[in-house]
């Protein structure tokens, strides 16, 4: 059981963490043809937009309501109404996911309010979904900026149903910000093995899955599609990844009776049993498909191979919760010791669950720190842990948001029993591309006498 | 075959030192000790794979193979001699024969000119020419080319002849020993002999082995003079005749080697090992004493026991914490060319349980310490098939199986420990400091969580219960496009109507409702 550490320092080094407000506009990247829309100042777009075209590298539609020391002061009502009208007459967006920022937060608007307002106003906005999303940069990491974006989506979008008409064959998957595009493109296709239909919400595997498509667009290249969203008050189940995402389970089954589970991992062989159990209880098969049935058995097999390098393996992770807890759990499976865990939120329950002594809710200078005294052989976190893997000299599996210093972020597949198997043998071959080579003075023997040595081309004995 | 190569084998199998070579009738000595070979039903490497092995632990030396690709090129770099100088070693030299070397006999032209090539390259101290079956077949004289090689350019060009069809791994060995003794030994001599010089013969320092004992060495002041062919250089081989005593770890192999240093020297041989905590000390012990008997100064042997007691105490303290991680634990010892009782011993000392361990190329007096260690001789066995292997393990007769590669998989596809303990291991166990690496491998191996997650049923090993009957897909499958209609029923096989509170299944998913709880267990 951890123990949750709050460093006592004024200091943060090194951030870990990404903003709250730009874990919202990726969750409204997953849905088709939106543009999201930070409420503040145009510098809080900027560099969310930059951190995410560094990691994905696609362009990304992120706008702003620019708001000035004025509107600051005043209101930013007409700047939201504004910044709609002028996406609209851009763009044509169908759907624009507001965000609000540090900045609007500290002054207290009400924009909710503002916005029920603007869109009673301004009838021609009818045709442009309008949701927001709280999500001061002060308040959680960027887990929890997509979660509440999530939340504000379904809440603006999903129909109160009182009596229950489930489509059988289809599920919800709702999947947690720390699930790659190739993440769900596994997830969907183990659901569809089972003969399932999912609606992916929010669905950022057919957006920033990094595409070329046939036309220049404004507004996110896919998505989940919009009529779609009201359809998961149908779904027969709901299936959350990550404990992120049991706020819009919750929300799906209040309004709509949707029962849910949620699967706080879906990386190693036990969670992915738990969820392949399920989908052989959701569509009544009590024999998987075979592609199922093989990938398990290579992945046993995977694991078999991969334990002589994980056993007693030292691990320094820092991560979101869910992605900290599916991979630190992962790896504690295969006989590894987590000796740093570092994370950016409180907000979850998992915490104390991570398998670790203690949890730092901390910096990548906490970290680096606490990965060097406890002797780390392994380090798992994003692209600016490459300082700590120079200073170490221990090396760096990169994890989590952002990359910016390797390309295909978005494939990395590390959920199910393929990317279970991917992910053991990438941390299995980072241990073996260090080979130490034995020196003597390992092991305290004095080196060989000089004499020995053969000298090039000068008379011997 | 050629003759001189022939009357070789003949030298190397009529061993005198050897205990079972003695106890033979003239008869069957002359047949010499190669078991035929069954076609179909072989295992292990050739003649010219067991003198790579002897040799390619010298590690300044150039070695390079006479042979098409596939001896040296299938074969190299795939062991881990450790070297605490020259890389050159691990280079991988070879005439890569083509056939037209071989129909227009261009090979020891072209063997010649590597020799040219890989001395002006590299400016090695030696290089050592390996034969094999394809020059040896076709009649190159290797012999004559490094001798004229040797001549024209004053590096000496050793001949290893030992090509891959006259016999075992085990008679390579013997082959690469007798191309030392021949061209090798005593062709150099040391700066400053000391009475306290040893050789050191048939330890290959697999992983740093070698430098787990050398402390120990150190502290006493003993030193290696000459290493066959432990992190060995040229010079060091060269200089073996000079040593005062030699001591042959862990194997008959090269006992011809140990035996003609006598012979030809004077220099007395012990068979020792530095795998287990009291065969280190026993090793030890015997050097000592031989050392004295040949002039050291008798004070070496308190010393000696001094070091001894100190370390052994050490050690069982290092080692105590590991005893409530592997008390009654079983393990199966399946192992091949070294002794491994002491090590047997040293388990046992920790609670472990030995249930079985094989007497392969053991001898008589090996059998009586096994019996001595283990009570009985029930749990001896010699070879196991690989089938009886995993039935063994899988059930469930063993907890962890010590072994070498070749049996690795019988274990890990039985879902069992494993810990590596044959040449190719990546860990060091030698000396009293191994023993602790071995048992942390041992406790690494046998505790990690995994083996119960893998042993534990797949989802669809345990009948569902929760589900319901689903209605057929509706639309096109995702997949194949092939549409779903009346003709084709869904093959979901529905729950057991008999599981099912009422006879008729109701249309929904069953037993799926939300809950706090959640999977909590992963």
């Amino acid at each position: 059981m951890a123990k949750l550490v709050h460093p006592k320092r004024a200091l943060s080094t090194n951030p870990l963490k990404s903003s709250t407000p730009l874990g919202a506009a990726l969750a409204y990247l997953g849905i088709e043809k939106s543009i999201p829309l930070f409420h503040g100042s145009q510098g809080c777009t900027a560099f969310a937009m930059v951190h995410l075209v560094r990691h994905f590298k696609e362009a990304v539609p992120l706008q702003t309501t620019a708001m000035n020391e004025v509107s600051t002061i005043l209101g930013g009502a007409d700047q939201i109404e504004e910044a709609i009208e002028n996406l609209r007459a851009k763009s044509s967006p169908k759907f624009i996911g507001i965000a609000s920022t540090a900045l609007t937060e500290t002054r207290g608007e009400d924009v909710p309010g503002e916005l029920k307002e603007i869109v009673r106003r301004r009838k021609d906005f009818a045709d442009t979904q309008v949701v927001y999303a709280s999500t001061p940069d002060f308040d959680g990491a960027l887990q929890d900026g997509w979660a509440k974006a999530v939340e504000a989506i379904l809440d603006a979008m999903v129909p109160a149903v009182t009596e229950r008409d489930p489509d059988l064959r289809q599920v919800t998957l709702l999947t947690g910000s720390h699930l790659t595009p190739g993440d769900i493109d596994e997830l969907v296709r183990m659901i569809r093995a089972f003969g399932l239909e999912p609606i992916v919400l929010p669905d950022i595997s057919t957006s920033l899955d990094g595409h070329v498509s046939d036309d220049w667009s404004g507004t996110s290249l896919g998505g989940t599609k919009l009529e779609d969203i009201p359809k998961v008050a149908r779904s027969a189940f709901t299936l959350a990844i990550g404990e992120q995402m049991r706020g819009a389970a919750k929300l799906i089954e209040d309004r709509a009776m949707v029962p849910y589970r949620v699967f706080q991992s879906v990386t190693g062989l036990k969670p992915v049993d738990a969820l392949v159990r399920t989908l052989m209880g959701l569509s009544g098969l009590q024999d998987p498909p075979p592609s199922i049935k093989r990938d398990r058995s290579r992945l046993v097999d995977a694991a078999l191979d991969a334990h002589f390098f994980t056993g007693g393996l030292k691990v320094a992770i820092g991560a979101d919760p869910d992605l900290l807890f599916a991979l630190s759990n992962a790896l504690t499976s295969m006989g590894a010791e987590i000796v740093t865990a570092v994370t950016t939120s409180q907000h979850t329950p998992l915490l104390e669950r991570i398998p670790a002594d203690e949890v730092i809710l901390g910096d990548l200078g906490d970290f680096e720190r606490s990965a060097g005294e406890n002797g780390a052989q392994i380090l798992l976190t994003h692209s600016h842990g490459r300082h700590a893997e120079h200073r170490l000299h221990v090396p760096l599996v990169r994890v989590g948001f952002p990359v910016f210093d390797r390309i295909g972020a978005q494939d990395v597949t590390r959920v199910g029993y393929r990317g279970s198997r991917a992910f053991l043998y990438e941390i299995a071959n980072t241990v073996q591309s260090q080979h130490h080579r034995a020196r003597p003075e390992d092991f305290g023997a004095a080196p060989i006498e000089k004499e020995f040595e053969h000298v090039p081309h000068t008379a011997t004995c | 075959m050629a003759d001189a190569l022939k009357d070789k084998i003949a030298d190397v199998f009529d061993e005198p030192a050897c205990g079972t070579n003695v106890s033979k009738s003239e008869q069957q000595r002359k047949k010499g000790c190669a078991k035929p070979l069954t076609p179909g039903a072989a295992a292990g490497g050739c003649a010219f794979d067991g003198a790579k092995i002897v040799l390619q632990p010298i590690v300044d030396v150039a070695h390079l193979v006479h042979a098409p690709l596939a001896c040296e090129g299938n074969g190299w770099d795939n062991r881990g001699a450790a070297s605490s100088g020259s890389e050159r070693y691990r280079t991988g030299f070879t005439t890569d024969m083509t056939e037209l070397d071989i129909v227009m006999g261009h090979g020891e032209k072209k063997l010649f000119r590597a020799i040219r090539e890989v001395i002006a390259a590299e400016a090695p101290p030696a290089v050592f020419v390996y034969a094999t079956c394809v020059p040896a077949l076709i009649g190159d004289d290797i012999d004559a080319v490094c001798k004229a090689a040797t001549q024209k350019f004053g590096t000496p060009c050793i001949p290893v002849n030992a090509p891959g069809y006259v016999g075992s791994k085990n008679l390579g060995n013997k082959l690469a020993g007798e191309a030392m003794l021949d061209h090798v030994i005593g062709t150099m001599e040391p700066e400053a002999p000391t009475p306290y010089d040893i050789n050191i013969v048939g330890d290959y320092n697999l992983s740093g082995e070698l430098w787990q004992v050398k402390p120990l060495l150190d502290k006493l002041g003993i030193r290696i003079l000459g290493s066959l062919a432990a992190d060995a250089r040229y010079k060091q081989v060269a200089c073996m005749h000079r040593a005062r005593v030699t001591m042959m770890v862990c194997s008959k192999a090269l006992i011809n080697v140990a035996r003609k240093l006598e012979e030809r020297y004077g220099i007395p041989f012990f068979e020792g090992s530095f795998y287990g905590i009291s065969d280190t000390s026993d090793s030890l012990r015997e050097m000592c004493r031989l050392l004295i008997a040949r002039g050291a100064d008798p004070e070496l042997m308190d010393r000696c026991e001094a070091l001894i007691a100190e370390e052994e105490a050490k050690i069982w303290a290092e080692l105590e914490p590991f005893r409530p991680r592997v008390e009654g634990r079983k393990v199966l010892l399946y192992t091949g060319g070294h002794k491994s009782w002491s090590v047997v011993a040293a388990l046992q000392e920790l609670g472990m349980e030995v249930i079985g361990t094989s007497v392969r190329k053991a001898t008589e007096e090996d059998k009586d310490r096994v019996v001595d260690i283990m009570g009985d001789d029930k749990h001896m066995f010699d070879n196991m098939s690989p089938r009886d292997m995993y039935r063994l393990l899988k059930s469930a007769g063993a907890d962890v199986l010590m072994s070498g590669g070749r049996s690795q998989f019988v274990a890990l596809k039985a879902k069992i420990p494993w810990v590596d303990v044959n040449q190719e291991k990546h860990e060091p166990y030698a000396g009293y400091m191994g023993m602790v690496d071995l048992v942390r491998a041992i406790d690494r191996s046998v505790n990690n969580p995994m083996w119960s997650e893998l042993r534990a049923p797949a989802p669809w090993d345990e009948p569902l219960t929760e589900g319901g009957v689903l209605p057929a897909p509706k639309g096109n499958c995702p997949v194949t496009g092939i549409p779903a209609g009346p003709t084709k029923p869904a093959a979901f096989v529905p729950v057991d109507p008999q599981t099912l509170p009422s006879a008729t299944p109701p249309a929904r998913v069953a037993g799926f409702v939300s809950s706090a709880t959640d999977f909590e267990d992963c």
